[in-house]
């Protein structure tokens, strides 16, 4: 079951890049094998085109409108990828009942993978409650998004190909969680990355989409490299890297250093920043963050998938599967306490004031990744894993509910564009409220139990970075309330700003509302009824040995008893966020902008994101490129061209240029030369043998 | 005055310098260089003759007419070689033949 759950989306994919393959040749004939192989081939193959071409046709005969012409056989790539991964969604339900209720823990060994001196790597599936868990998120999201993509890409003619890539990003982040070393898990890392990349720059006619593609991987990349450099240290210290060993020998590195740089530091801290840049990147973390709101370029349903609900929480995941370590590294922990702290705040602060629909959801998503890690660096990481479980729902509502106003907008993103739409589309206008009332984490929702919890993780936790963490969760709930109320007052009420598309606007179809009720839905329930396992007294019992607590580590003790101020602390500031939204978008919408006129200054540096990307652009990006313009010019145009292999030959060729004209072919010249070295001879022997 | 052995060889080495030029100043006819190197075997011939008298040694005569056999046979070879390269490339100016020029 556990390999079906894994190798399902894979199975997928290749079907469906089979068909995109196919649907490019069609497209482009001329650009097969060459011409002596096709004799055999092309009978075969225009005969699958044919039938390709006709059952498209029968299909498709409504997507007349399309840009260009829909690839032969979309419909069945599409339904193939979204019936498997259904059958994998169902599964892995099961499984999070086997796992988590029925302690059926398991290992499924696949293969052998590398094996070379003390270093092997097994291919093998680790199931245990929190890769349960993750399996249940990436596959429910994943699914449904699968389902809405078929709505939300109907236009497209490389409908194959998205799918395809769709389901490959899934099969990757199912190995991701399912890994039971690092160096598979690095696997899934780099691989979901890929994906990542493959599908910000899915519209790669865009040039925005393909810069934006890039640097999602350039950044992710700078993370990787810590990432790589802690399996290396780990590696290095323990002689292995799977799991059960790791955690088994990391009480006895407790307190030893290691040689890194000149300096000598504690080697679990230092592994455990190591590691936990590789979080920062994948997990858009503050100073790792700007590839996130440029990711939003690709299409809608991969923001909510990739960008919203599973990929950017791998990093989440990762420091809960490394728990056992992260336990024993007090001030890395701290750190992760600091940098999510810090990234919930900045985040949210951003939020307030940009105007892309889709920009606001992916710092609201930063932000909430923030959160995750303020309960990753308390210890509470049952809490973390909590929020990750209830906002991949509502984070993908959002998503795909600010999909669903972007296609009835006609593909415009900006909200000061909208406004009055709720009358128009009151289906998507609802659903939206409730994915914005669980991400404030108004009281029942998902989003309220698992951001209390957070909240008060951070006020009980003993780090000393946790009050910190907890002023910042607390302010950045402020801040949520009132941007998530800002999209939709602007979005949804007010008068419309543009009458021709407020008037066109149309509910979107039933195969993309579908997924819209069940997000809805998920982003209501999965709060109350998973509270005891995840922030309550269930942990124990429900994630067993997943999850490692330190023996001082009570957090989840602790929370249970904290004041009832601070409890209801988030929920008033949801409140007063909720309140100034009102005030501000409702009923004196002349406030913001009078304010933005008096805080000028704010308000920019804002709206420019703190000047992340400027900072960076100066600090990294043009030394980059002069150095890189240097290398090429200098380095290889000057050196190596003019002293190189090329310096070389051109020397060569001048030395026989010279050497051929001495030969003139007359023949009285070849007589001198015979003469004067004969004549040279005899002298030499006349008057130097002696 | 007795003619002595130094006139001959005098005699010998203008001949040889004949030769010399002879085939350098020369850019119009192979066949003038076929004979400077004839020039050059008499002068070498003359040179045998004259130490051979003068040493009272019969090998040098031999030696002479050895080269004088394989002048001949060398002259007539070249201009066999000559008669072949005029019917095919129409000309036996020296200017013309460079068929090595780089």
């Amino acid at each position: 079951m556990y390999q079906a759950i894994v190798f399902l989306p894979l199975l997928g994919a290749i079907l469906a890049g089979l068909i995109a393959i196919a649907g490019a040749r069609a497209r482009c004939p001329g650009e097969g094998p060459p011409p002596g192989l096709e004799e055999g081939a092309a009978a075969s193959d225009h005969g699958t085109h044919a039938a390709h071409e006709h059952a498209a046709q029968g299909h498709d005969a409504h997507d007349a409108h399309a840009a260009g012409p829909a690839a032969g056989g979309s419909r069945t790539a599409e339904l193939i990828t979204t019936t498997l991964l259904m059958i994998s969604m169902i599964l892995s339900w099961i499984a999070f009942v086997q796992v988590g209720f029925g302690h059926h823990d398991e290992r499924v060994p696949v293969f052998t993978w590398i094996l070379s001196g003390d270093l092997k790597v097994d291919w093998s599936l680790r199931i245990d409650t929190l890769t349960v868990v993750m399996l249940v998120v990436v596959n429910t999201i994943s699914g449904f998004v699968h389902l809405y993509s078929i709505g939300y890409m109907e236009e497209d003619p490389y409908r194959p190909r998205f799918f395809a890539y769709l389901s490959i990003f899934t099969f990757f982040m199912l190995m991701l969680v399912t890994a039971d070393n690092l160096v598979q898990m690095y696997f899934g890392w780099e691989g979901v990355g890929l994906a990542s990349y493959l599908l910000i720059g899915f519209w790669y006619h865009k040039p925005e989409a393909n810069a934006a593609a890039i640097k999602a991987f350039v950044v992710n990349r700078v993370g990787d490299f810590g990432f790589a450099l802690g399996i290396f240290a780990l590696f290095a210290l323990v002689g292995a890297i799977d799991f059960d060993t790791v955690f088994a020998q990391a009480p006895s590195l407790t307190g030893k250093t290691m040689w890194f740089f000149g300096w000598h530091p504690d080697v679990l801290t230092l592994i455990c920043l190591l590691l936990f840049m590789g979080a920062m990147g994948k997990s858009a973390q503050f100073l790792l963050h700007t590839w996130l709101p440029d990711a939003m370029e690709g299409p809608t349903p991969v923001s909510a998938l990739i960008h919203a609900a599973t990929m950017v929480t791998a990093g989440v995941f990762m420091v809960a599967r490394l728990s056992p370590l992260f336990e024993l590294a007090p001030n890395a922990q701290s750190f992760v306490i600091f940098i999510g702290a810090t990234t919930a705040i900045f985040a949210a602060t951003v939020g307030l004031v940009q105007n892309d629909i889709k920009r606001i959801i992916a710092y609201s998503t930063c932000s909430q990744l923030g959160y995750m890690f303020v309960a990753m660096g308390c210890g509470a990481y049952s809490v973390g894993m909590f929020h990750l479980f209830t906002h991949a729902f509502f984070k993908a509502l959002l998503f795909l509910g600010s999909g669903a106003v972007i296609l009835a907008m006609h593909h415009e993103q900006d909200i000061r564009h909208m406004g009055g739409l709720k009358d128009r589309i009151p289906y998507t206008y609802i659903v939206m409220i409730i994915g914005t009332l669980a991400l404030t984490g108004f009281p029942l929702t998902a989003g309220y139990f698992s951001k209390d919890a957070i909240i008060e993780a951070a006020f009980v936790a003993k780090s000393p970075m946790a009050f910190y963490g907890f002023i910042c969760t607390v302010g950045a709930a402020l801040l949520t309330s009132f941007y998530s109320w800002r999209l939709i007052f602007k979005t949804f009420h007010g008068e419309p700003h543009d009458r021709k598309h407020w008037k066109d606007a149309h509910e979107s179809p039933m195969v993309m509302l579908i997924p819209l009720g069940f997000l809805a839905f998920g982003s209501i329930m999965a709060g109350l009824p998973f509270k005891e396992i995840f922030a309550g007294h269930g942990v124990e019992g429900f994630f067993r040995e997943s999850l490692a607590f330190a023996k001082g580590n009570s957090v989840l003790e602790d929370m249970h008893h904290v004041p009832l101020t601070i409890g209801i602390l988030p929920t008033v500031m949801m409140a007063v966020g909720f309140v100034i939204a009102w005030h501000f978008y409702i009923r004196r919408p002349d406030i913001p902008v009078e304010l933005a006129r008096q805080h000028e200054v704010l308000y920019k540096f804002l709206l420019n994101k703190w000047y992340f990307d400027e900072i960076y652009e100066v600090i990294f990006v043009r030394p980059t490129k002069w150095l890189g313009r240097g290398l090429w010019k200098g380095g290889d145009g000057w050196l190596i061209d003019g002293f190189g292999p090329d310096g070389v030959s051109a020397r060569v060729l001048d030395v026989t240029r010279n050497v051929m004209r001495l030969q003139t072919g007359y023949l009285y010249h070849y007589a001198f030369a015979m003469l004067i070295g004969a004549a040279a001879f005899i002298t030499y022997f006349m008057f130097a043998v002696h | 005055m007795t003619i002595g052995l130094g006139h001959y060889l005098s005699v010998a080495a203008i001949l040889f310098t004949l030769g010399i030029f002879g085939i350098f100043l020369n850019r119009k006819n192979v066949i003038i260089i076929l004979m400077s190197i004839e020039l050059i075997l008499l002068a070498v011939n003359i040179n045998l003759v004259a130490f051979s008298s003068y040493l009272g040694d019969i090998v040098g005569q031999i030696y002479a007419l050895l080269v004088l056999t394989v002048a001949a046979a060398e002259a007539a070879i070249g201009l066999a070689i000559l008669v072949v390269y005029y019917r095919n490339s129409g000309s036996i100016a020296v200017e013309d033949i460079n068929l090595m020029k780089g």
